[in-house]
């Protein structure tokens, strides 16, 4: 699982208001070389929650990313780079996706999160 | 030359898993004949509800080239073993989506609303008892539940919050769906809609339909709900703005209730 998806996944517990980001538990991280796109990072940038990927990439053991940024930056390669790096190449494996107000967790398994709910959380 | 669409002998299965069927040939030979269109479309994010097998997530993925433009792939499925199914054919093909386990899109509608530029959907559309709808094994391929419609009813309005302003959804849909009736509930959504693929087989009448938002649909759809019409009120202004006027066929006697 990309911190792309990561940041576009949220709690979906019935009853949950603040379900973003989802905290992340690692087990296994795995880096996947890409080939960059700049179109596709210049569309992105604009849906991403910055903090939540900050924070995310952190946990995943990714400390490059600025605490702040801004579209400005993506004239910027090494910026580019290092968006890039953080949304695309780290991969979670093994581990869990927290909800962070239950503290429910969803967990990931070869890479593959798993969101389905029990019957008395839908 | 590489091919455009997922080859059966890399395909991975599982008992509990639907195999690509003339269904999913059908949705991905309507996408290879879209095919100019979607590549001048440059979809940022193209996701597929009830990915299967991983056919036709993998057909589209290579239709529209694995490292062109920097499409981004989703796929999810209710069902873990064909999501699990769908990684290893995808891998096999050396393509790449991003995979989640769940009901429809549970957990990405909130972040991806608005953001999905193809959705593709051949959804579990067989008339089932009730019942049968929403279990986890291989029947979640298929149970439709009342007239095929309750998962299609379901996905509906969720296409309707991811898609992007210029967002398509191709949907797989039997005659015993009503596909028209299902084109004028997304004609209501502000959707312009076509067949772009009919094909009977033995058992089945697929037809396969082509939703993007349309401009003056929208328009007309929110000049309805400004001025509170129901669709009764609509057709007679219709009608009535066609004759002559006469003081007491004057609009504003009618429509209003």
């Amino acid at each position: 699982m990309r911190l792309l998806t990561h940041n576009m996944l949220s709690s979906n517990i019935k009853g949950v208001t603040n379900g973003f980001p989802l905290l992340i538990e690692v087990e296994k991280v795995v880096e996947k070389q890409v080939d960059f796109n700049e179109d596709f990072l210049r569309n992105m940038f604009p849906k991403i929650e910055w903090k939540a990927l900050v924070e995310a990439s952190r946990t995943m053991g990714y400390t490059e990313l600025p605490e702040n940024a801004e579209s400005s930056m993506l004239d910027s390669d090494e910026f580019l780079r290092k968006f890039h790096h953080a949304l695309i190449e780290l991969h979670l494996e093994e581990g869990a996706l927290v909800c962070p107000e239950t503290g429910r967790k969803f967990p990931v398994n070869k890479g593959i999160p798993n969101m389905l709910l029990h019957e008395d959380e839908v | 030359m590489l091919p455009k669409t997922a080859q059966i002998r890399l395909m991975s299965s599982h008992p509990e898993v639907y195999d690509p069927c003339d269904d999913s040939f059908a949705l991905v030979d309507a996408l290879l004949a879209d095919r100019a269109n979607l590549l001048e479309h440059r979809p940022s994010i193209c996701m597929e509800v009830g990915c299967g097998s991983g056919y036709v997530i993998t057909s589209l993925a290579l239709m529209l080239g694995k490292d062109s433009s920097g499409c981004h792939f989703i796929a999810t499925d209710i069902n873990p073993h064909a999501v699990c199914v769908t990684h290893k054919t995808m891998e096999a093909h050396g393509c790449y989506a991003e995979l989640v386990i769940t009901d429809i899109a549970s957990g990405l509608e909130t972040r991806l609303a608005g953001s999905v530029d193809v959705m593709v959907v051949n959804p579990p559309y067989v008339p089932t008892p009730e019942y049968e709808v929403g279990q986890f094994g291989i029947a979640s391929a298929w149970a439709g539940g009342e007239n095929g419609r309750s998962v299609i009813d379901k996905i509906l309005p969720v296409a309707d919050n991811l898609l992007s302003d210029k967002g398509w959804l191709y949907l797989v849909t039997l005659t015993v769906n009503n596909p028209s009736g299902i084109c004028l509930q997304m004609r209501k959504k502000g959707y312009a809609s076509r067949i772009v693929l009919q094909r009977s087989t033995e058992e089945e009448s697929l037809h396969i339909i082509k939703f993007w938002r349309d401009l003056d649909i929208q328009l007309e759809v929110s000049e309805c709900t400004a001025l509170n019409k129901t669709d009764h009120g609509v057709i007679l202004n219709s009608l009535l703005s066609r004759v002559p006027r006469l003081p007491f066929w004057s609009r504003d006697n009618c429509g209003s209730h």
